[in-house]
């Protein structure tokens, strides 16, 4: 929140002031019926121009091309960008694991990770765990334990519970939990989460 | 630890869906013209909007629009006098810190959170008061009845008995947090045609509160809201964010949606509102209960009144001939307050069955003996009998389980090295309800079975109920049925609440699929065929692709007659920390006596859910706020503290499961409500007997412990 005693000028921006200067530029140059669209193109051109950075990486083995503004999250990106919704925003502060992707194999809060901090990285979200029809095993084995009710956080949840594996923190159920603390699931599935990380461990397929 | 007491072992019907990702929340629906809105919020607690300066954000990148109060499209309801006092952008009043005053739209999340930043707010500040605890105490600040007085018998009887007991209960606000973000998709189209993607426990209920606001058909309202990411009870309303996003997108002609911030999770969408509860408690020498008395302030906004059922258990749970209860509510500069999980009944199960407890203690009782030599026959509030309860069971499943012969009476008994360890016992109950829902059945020639009601699921498992009920009558397979829920089209049910859904849309759906039977029995007759022959031979033979039905179900007069209630039991062994006071809850075991279990998966999961809930309040949760500012100062995951994978121990769930006979024709009552209720006390008097410390103000932090 900004001090309300400010001055109203006070809070144009360079880009403020682009965009006025654009404005006029387009009233210049256009027929007034134009004058709006020249408007609306005028931000997306400027912030083209000066403001987007472009990003290459790879989602679920697809290659993407972008040009994004330096302040959007990876979260955000995968979300409103790719439509890749299964990865979950909760807090957007890190604190609760709901976005937990995959990046170079390691698992990453995506809404601590601006997109373009991710050039040339391959992320995996949960819409990349399974094969084809084939659910992953930690998938399968959340089905079969019950390892959530509403379903919002089990996509981090999967995703953490995978790399938990891979990383060998799951020498005891103590210590899965452990290595779990960082996923926040609201209804409480946290038994039956540890039991499905349990039971795939047990059942020693490669994740 | 037992896991499989029941033996079907039925998946979630939408487990794919969850697993993989591809379950749709309200905001992630792609409507074409999509924007963002952002709110702006007030920065004070109390007083008046004198100037909006929203030229900046007007006029910063992507912007479309900045609605207020200044340029607010029409919203009928709120230009008539009276009606609810938090008219959001038709009043220039600011009750509460973090109040939304104005709605940025942009075309991308990022531009309208920037530009909402640009907003510039001046106010005209008023003196304001958000401590519950000060207002309790100020003689000159208002206290509403919340609900009648009780009486049954001598008032205050406890005062007089021979032995008695008198304390005070404190709970602090707790906030519902659940994973999904509230907010909404609004899209309001030419002619008055609304379509929202909310985030809601009813799609119903939504319509409703949209037409009225607007004063526009309930046909014209479109709500879908198929997949809710958790509730706990803050999505049991159509809150002013909602509102002001419908207005956004009447007042630009595009699709908005708005995500709020976990931030915003504290003061936009309710809480658990703060209580100090006074229990006096009566009994003779012998250990029966002899006075009860049960006084409750609650907190509540000043801008709307909020009730709950506080002191409802006190008058029914326990033999008792003399019992009165009071409850007050006491308006803060705080926004309003809603039912979370267990509602008002958690709150008060907290105080009473700590006295219950700490009575027992008095009388140097077991007090799981106490509670049974007090354990009524028939329900003496009402005057009416039990439909059913089987609690004494329940006690002697839950006792042998924890190993409750293994506590001593005397707290502090069991040490070792600097670990105490204690075991206690609460009960929990809620009122078994059951309402009126609409479900239509659509049996197919193709061997499957279609049914939908405009009934929710915010995480119970309401598809999966609804699908094993209609399994069992139909003989249909599990994946041969689809149950659709979560949009206004639907036949109605009403919202997902007071632990009533399966007993009420499941009725439904029991009616229904009687209803397709007969029908298909008729044509069979008809037809010449076996009364036995089988749905889809009797439909090919008819040349019939399906047939419907549309039922609409509630109780008959047997409710009239019995005393209807779910009831749990929790049993929890803590282990304390002589040096750091860290207090570690060891072991579960809960027992559910709430009717036939119709799906033992997903109801095990919910009992699970309760006692996780139950142990963050217990424990760890308290909305905290500075009352010089009027504001949250542990508003996110960081400080606000649920439990973790780390916090919980091996849970071990049990139910009675024996069919209630005369609340539906599943012999099934509610169980999300009784999963949490009660289980807090099950820690505080568990913390009593390892330590001989007790605890009446939640939660119970390692600060109290030691002090």
């Amino acid at each position: 929140m900004k001090p309300s005693d400010q001055k109203p000028n006070q809070g144009d921006s360079r880009r403020d002031f682009l965009k006025k200067s654009s404005v006029i530029t387009a009233i210049a140059l256009t027929p007034g019926i134009a004058v709006k669209a020249a408007e609306n193109n005028a931000d997306e051109r400027f912030a083209e121009l000066f403001e987007k950075i472009p990003l290459n990486l790879t989602v679920n083995n697809k290659a993407y091309k972008a040009l994004v503004e330096p302040r959007v999250t990876l979260l955000d990106y995968l979300r409103e960008e790719l439509h890749l919704t299964g990865t979950k925003k909760g807090c957007d502060h890190g604190q609760c694991g709901a976005c937990t992707v995959h990046v170079d194999g390691q698992r990453v809060n995506s809404c601590l990770s601006l997109a373009v901090m991710n050039e040339g990285k391959k992320i995996t979200t949960i819409e990349g765990l399974a094969d084809g029809d084939t659910l992953h095993p930690m998938q399968a084995a959340f089905i079969k334990h019950d390892g959530f009710q509403c379903g919002y956080c089990t996509s981090g949840q999967i995703m953490s519970a995978v790399a938990c594996i891979r990383e060998g923190h799951t020498s005891s159920r103590a210590e899965i939990s452990e290595y779990m603390s960082g996923n926040i699931c609201r209804c409480g599935a946290y038994p039956n989460i540890v039991d499905a990380i349990v039971d795939v461990k047990e059942g020693g397929a490669t994740v | 630890m037992e896991k499989k007491i029941l033996k079907d072992d039925t998946d979630r019907v939408d487990g794919i869906l969850k697993v993989t990702g591809q379950a749709k929340y309200f905001a992630e629906y792609e409507l074409p013209g999509l924007t963002y809105g952002v709110l702006v919020t007030s920065t004070i607690t109390k007083g008046k909007i004198t100037g909006l300066d929203t030229r900046a954000a007007e006029n910063a990148p992507g912007v479309i629009a900045v609605v207020s109060h200044l340029n607010k499209p029409s919203a009928a309801a709120y230009e008539q006098e009276g009606g609810p006092q938090m008219k959001i952008f038709y009043t220039d009043k600011i009750f509460y810190n973090g109040q939304p005053i104005a709605i940025v739209v942009a075309n991308t999340f990022e531009r309208a959170t920037y530009a909402a930043s640009l907003v510039k707010a001046t106010y005209a500040k008023e003196e304001f008061n958000t401590d519950f605890a000060k207002a309790l105490k100020d003689p000159k600040a208002k206290k509403l009845q919340g609900q009648a007085d009780y009486k049954r018998g001598i008032e205050n009887a406890y005062k007089t008995a021979e032995v008695k007991l008198e304390e005070r209960y404190f709970l602090p606000i707790e906030t519902h947090n659940p994973m999904e973000l509230h907010g909404i998709i609004a899209d309001w189209r030419p002619n008055n045609q609304v379509t929202v993607y909310a985030k809601t426990q009813g799609v119903k209920a939504t319509q409703g509160t949209i037409a009225n606001v607007f004063k526009i058909p309930m046909e014209n309202i479109q709500v879908n809201s198929e997949f809710v990411g958790g509730g706990f009870g803050m999505a049991l309303r159509t809150w002013p964010l909602e509102i002001a996003t419908v207005m956004a997108s009447k007042h630009i002609g595009k699709p908005v949606k708005v995500v709020i911030t976990r931030m915003q999770m504290f003061t936009m969408v309710g809480n658990r509102p703060a209580a100090i509860q006074t229990i006096g408690l009566g009994a003779d020498k012998d250990g029966k209960l002899t006075g009860i008395t049960h006084r409750a302030y609650g907190e509540t906004s000043t801008y709307e009144n909020f009730t709950e059922g506080v002191v409802n258990m006190a008058k029914f749970m326990y033999q008792c001939d003399n019992v009165n209860t009071s409850y007050a509510i006491v308006p803060v500069d705080l926004g309003v307050p809603i039912w979370m999980r267990g509602p008002g009944e958690a709150t008060g199960a907290f105080a009473l069955e700590s006295a219950i407890d700490e009575m027992a203690h008095a009388l140097d009782m077991d007090p799981l003996d106490f509670r049974i030599k007090n354990d009524p026959e028939t329900d003496q509030q009402k005057n009416k009998p039990f439909s059913s309860k089987n609690i004494k069971e329940a006690y002697k499943i839950g006792a042998e389980k924890i190993g409750w012969s293994n506590r001593k009476n005397k707290p502090g008994s069991l040490v070792e090295g600097p670990w105490q360890t204690g075991y206690g016992v609460s009960v929990g109950v809620f009122n078994a309800n059951r309402g009126k829902a609409s479900v239509k059945g659509v049996l197919k020639a193709d061997g499957s079975l279609l049914l939908q009601s405009a009934t929710s699921d915010i995480g119970p498992g309401t598809g999966t109920g609804m699908t094993l009920i209609a399994n069992k009558l139909m003989k249909i397979p599990v994946n041969k049925i689809t149950f659709e829920l979560g949009d206004s089209s639907l036949p109605p049910a009403p919202s997902q609440g007071g632990s009533a859904t399966l007993s009420t849309v499941g009725s439904a759906v029991n009616d229904v699929c009687v209803a397709l039977k007969s029908a298909i029995a008729e044509l069979a007759a008809n037809s010449n065929m076996d009364a036995t022959a089988n749905f889809v031979e009797v439909l090919k033979k008819n040349n019939l692709p399906a047939i419907e039905v549309t039922k609409e179900s509630q109780s008959g007069k047997e409710k009239d007659n019995y005393s209807m209630y779910s009831f749990s039991i929790h049993f929890v062994q803590v282990k304390v920390h002589a040096l750091t006071g860290v207090v570690k809850v060891s072991k579960i075991v809960s027992v559910g006596d709430s009717g036939t279990i119709v799906s033992p998966k997903t109801a095990r999961s919910q009992m699970l859910g309760g006692a996780v809930g139950g142990i963050g309040m217990a424990l760890t949760e308290e909305s905290i706020i500075d009352h010089r500012y009027g504001r949250y100062i542990n508003n996110n995951f960081a400080d606000y503290h649920v439990p973790v994978s780390a916090d919980v121990p091996e849970i071990d769930v049990n139910f009675i499961n024996k069919p209630d006979p005369y609340i539906n024709p599943m012999g099934a009552k509610g169980m999300g409500e009784i999963a949490l209720i009660g289980f807090s006390a099950a820690v505080a008097n568990a913390v009593f007997n390892a330590t001989g410390k007790r605890i009446r103000t939640l939660p119970i932090t390692p600060d109290k412990v030691l002090a």
